[in-house]
């Protein structure tokens, strides 16, 4: 079957031959816009269609994709954020690790500003802790190896498309004889989770727009036990304002026709089967295990531990860290903006004590949480 | 309230501001100093004299297209020259790490030199402290500038009226990007090259065939081009709507913030600066740039407005609209 876009360019060539723009065409405004008059041409009835991932969340609010939703549509925000999903619990233990003396984090960016129970990795940065900003977890093994006489903990977050580059880090330090690197794993499958959402009767979603990054790990087959068993269309979506339109097309279609099936729009990108290298590499070194997630609770099977082979890379063991479940409330309404039951303008501490500068809950931390698209494009 | 500076604070977006409207505006006291533009106006006899200081923490000194040297001039004479003033005098202070490279300096200050050359300014005072080792990074620099304002011009970032085009010189981002690329353990790599430069000739130039339609002159260093936007949204409270598909970068600037997370709106520039004119003459001002290579790719990128006052929204390829706000947080520390 010719791919979606062939009535743009077939076979990825244009008329005069010359090979398809494959970042710029998804950009382009007048197929955008083309696309969002063939869906409100459609007249769909209402229906509410959940995007997933944060960056599907970024790109609605950056392109004001809301604007061009027939009247009924409603989208809504899921927990595709590795940020916004991770626990107090979880962040207090990145905390404790912070604090232990001759000892080197090393994070993704957007964490250091999570509030766990009673401080922030960004006060500790300030009270002297050493924490420091990496892009791959294998620049941290780097920082290891150049500061044999500290302990280097990388605060492990993200899911299928973040952990198996995390399980080559571990590989690498023990290929390399790196023995003072360890993580603390906070690791977070999609799967499971998506399946407790739909399974949630307080939920309602009609329609999944699927996340690109990590279906491009774990393939789309990885959807099929959640489309049979809960009947629920979902549609992988890839990230530009011309995917999304599109993938929305293709959830409407199956809802008007009453069908529910996993379908790929982000084609370019994503495979029926999973990337089966890095899904290799990831289980070598972890293991599912039960995971809590902030604002959905616990999950069975929806996290990651490292295995027993691999111990000794594993923070919580080799530094004696426990975790402790939090019950402070903060009057935070995360939870109910990541199953997609308020939106963030209706949380009652939005704009008010909660802002990014000073965020209350993981949704307004993460660029790429829902509060905060909403809080920088659209208030 | 057991609260501490953190790095929000020096990153020129919504903390800076605020620590500087509740703590230094309230206790200094100055109506010169509270409208905060980048350079203070006074009247000394008959002169009108620009008045500006600015330091500089860059990490690393050495980055493509320039050092923490010319920096330092280019900061200041700029600042100056954002009033419509033509800078004259600077000063430079350091303060030096313990255990820094005597050869490492000598190319800080032949920098310095260099830039103040091309400025036409004269370093006509200094200071040079050393402090022990891990008590400051490498060097630190500030510099103080002096400059008269000759023409009756009133530019200032209160200035802008409802119509106005809003032009910027030329691709944002470059300066920001050069210095993520090159701080720690970032592997991307790319030809970037800060733009870092002075820009009192090309602003003299553009002042003497338009001096009197060109309301507003700001530089969009830290914080970047939606920040600096926002302040002068604020001090002249009118909105500014911006085109997003009319905003000037490179392909490859464009790319490397998509990889790392980064808006190139919030990302600082050192050679590049806003100009609100009237609508009638815009076209003439761009041709005015364009002829410098400072202006090569300047561009219209949006217009004044009555509406939302205090704001800065920005219209999509799409047609679809949304709110820029201030830099919130740092989206990257020294970079200036």
């Amino acid at each position: 079957m010719a791919p979606w876009y062939s009535f743009i360019f077939p076979s990825h060539k244009n008329k005069n031959g010359q090979y398809m723009d494959w970042i710029n065409t998804f950009r382009d405004s007048k197929i955008a816009i083309n696309l969002a008059e063939q869906l409100n041409n459609m007249q769909p009835r209402p229906a509410r269609i959940m995007e997933v991932c944060g960056t599907h969340t970024v790109s609605i609010a950056h392109n004001g994709i809301r604007e061009f939703m027939p009247p009924g549509i409603v989208l809504t925000s899921g927990p595709g954020c590795p940020v916004c999903v991770t626990d107090t619990s979880e962040v207090d233990l990145f905390i404790a690790a912070a604090k232990r003396k001759d000892t080197i984090i090393t994070t993704f960016g957007d964490l250091i500003k999570v509030p766990g129970s009673s401080s922030t990795l960004k006060n500790e940065k300030t009270n002297g802790a050493d924490i420091r900003i990496v892009y791959s977890p294998l620049d941290a093994v780097e920082i290891a190896r150049q500061n044999s006489n500290k302990e280097i903990v990388f605060l492990g977050i993200g899911f299928e498309t973040t952990t198996p580059t995390v399980a080559a880090a571990i590989m690498q330090a023990e290929k390399t004889g790196v023995n003072n690197f360890s993580v603390i794993s906070a690791h977070k499958l999609m799967p499971p989770a998506l399946e407790a959402l739909v399974a949630d009767d307080e939920v309602k979603i009609d329609g999944l727009l699927c996340p690109g990054h990590v279906s491009i790990i774990i393939g789309a087959n990885a959807y099929e036990p959640l489309v049979e068993k809960y009947n629920i269309p979902c549609v992988i979506s890839g990230f530009e304002a011309v995917d999304i339109l599109h993938g929305i097309i293709m959830l409407v279609e199956q809802i008007e026709n009453s069908r529910a099936e996993i379908e790929i729009s982000y084609d370019r990108a994503v495979y029926q089967h999973e990337n089966s290298t890095a899904l290799h590499i990831m289980y070598q070194v972890f293991t599912p295990a039960v995971s809590i997630w902030r604002g959905l609770g616990e999950i069975p099977s929806s996290g990651l531990v490292i295995k027993e082979e691999y111990k000794k890379y594993d923070a919580e063991h080799k530094l004696g860290l426990k975790k402790i479940k939090s019950n402070k409330s903060s009057g935070c309404q995360c939870g109910e903006v990541l199953k997609g039951i308020i939106t963030p303008k209706q949380c009652k501490l939005f704009d008010r004590a909660c802002q990014p500068e000073n965020p209350i809950g993981p949704c307004m931390v993460s660029s790429e949480g829902a509060c905060a698209a909403f809080f920088r494009y659209g208030r | 309230m057991n609260e501490k500076i953190t790095l929000d604070h020096g990153s020129g977006g919504r903390a800076s501001h605020d620590l500087i409207k509740n703590l230094l505006l309230q206790v200094f006291n100055s109506k010169t100093l509270a409208p905060m533009e980048d350079s203070a106006l006074v009247q000394i006899g008959q002169e009108k004299i620009a008045f500006s200081t600015d330091s500089f923490v860059v990490d690393p000194i050495f980055f493509p297209g320039g050092n923490i040297g010319d920096l330092a001039i280019n900061g200041t004479v700029n600042d100056i020259a954002m009033r419509g003033a033509q800078p004259l005098y600077i000063s430079v202070a350091m303060i030096i790490e313990e255990g820094f490279p005597i050869s490492d300096l000598e190319k800080v200050i032949q920098s310095i030199k260099k830039s103040a050359d091309i400025a036409e300014v004269e370093i006509i005072t200094g200071d040079t402290k050393v402090v022990p080792k891990g008590k400051a990074d490498k060097i630190f620099i500030n510099t103080t500038g002096i400059g008269v304002l000759r023409q009756n011009f009133d530019i200032s970032a209160a200035n802008a009226v409802p119509g106005d085009h809003v032009i910027l010189s030329g691709t944002m981002a470059d300066h920001g990007v050069t210095i993520v690329s090159k701080q720690e353990g970032l592997q991307i790599s790319g030809n970037f090259q800060s733009d870092s430069a002075a820009l009192n000739h090309i602003i003299q130039k553009l002042l003497g065939h338009a001096q009197h339609h060109i309301h507003v002159l700001r530089d969009p260093t830290r914080g970047g081009v939606a920040t600096t936007l926002n302040e002068i949204a604020e001090s002249s409270k009118m909105g500014i709507r911006l085109k997003e598909d009319s905003l000037p970068i490179r392909n490859d600037v464009r790319g490397a913030c998509e990889l790392l997370g980064l808006d190139p709106l919030y990302l600082a520039n050192e050679g590049k600066f806003l100009i609100f004119v009237e609508p009638s003459v815009s076209e003439q001002v761009i041709q005015i740039l364009k002829e410098d290579k400072l202006g090569k790719d300047s561009q219209i990128i949006g217009q004044v407005t009555e509406e939302n006052p205090g704001k800065v929204l920005i219209d999509s390829p799409l047609g679809t609209s949304r709110l820029l706000d201030m830099l919130h947080g740092t989206p990257l520390p020294r970079i200036c």
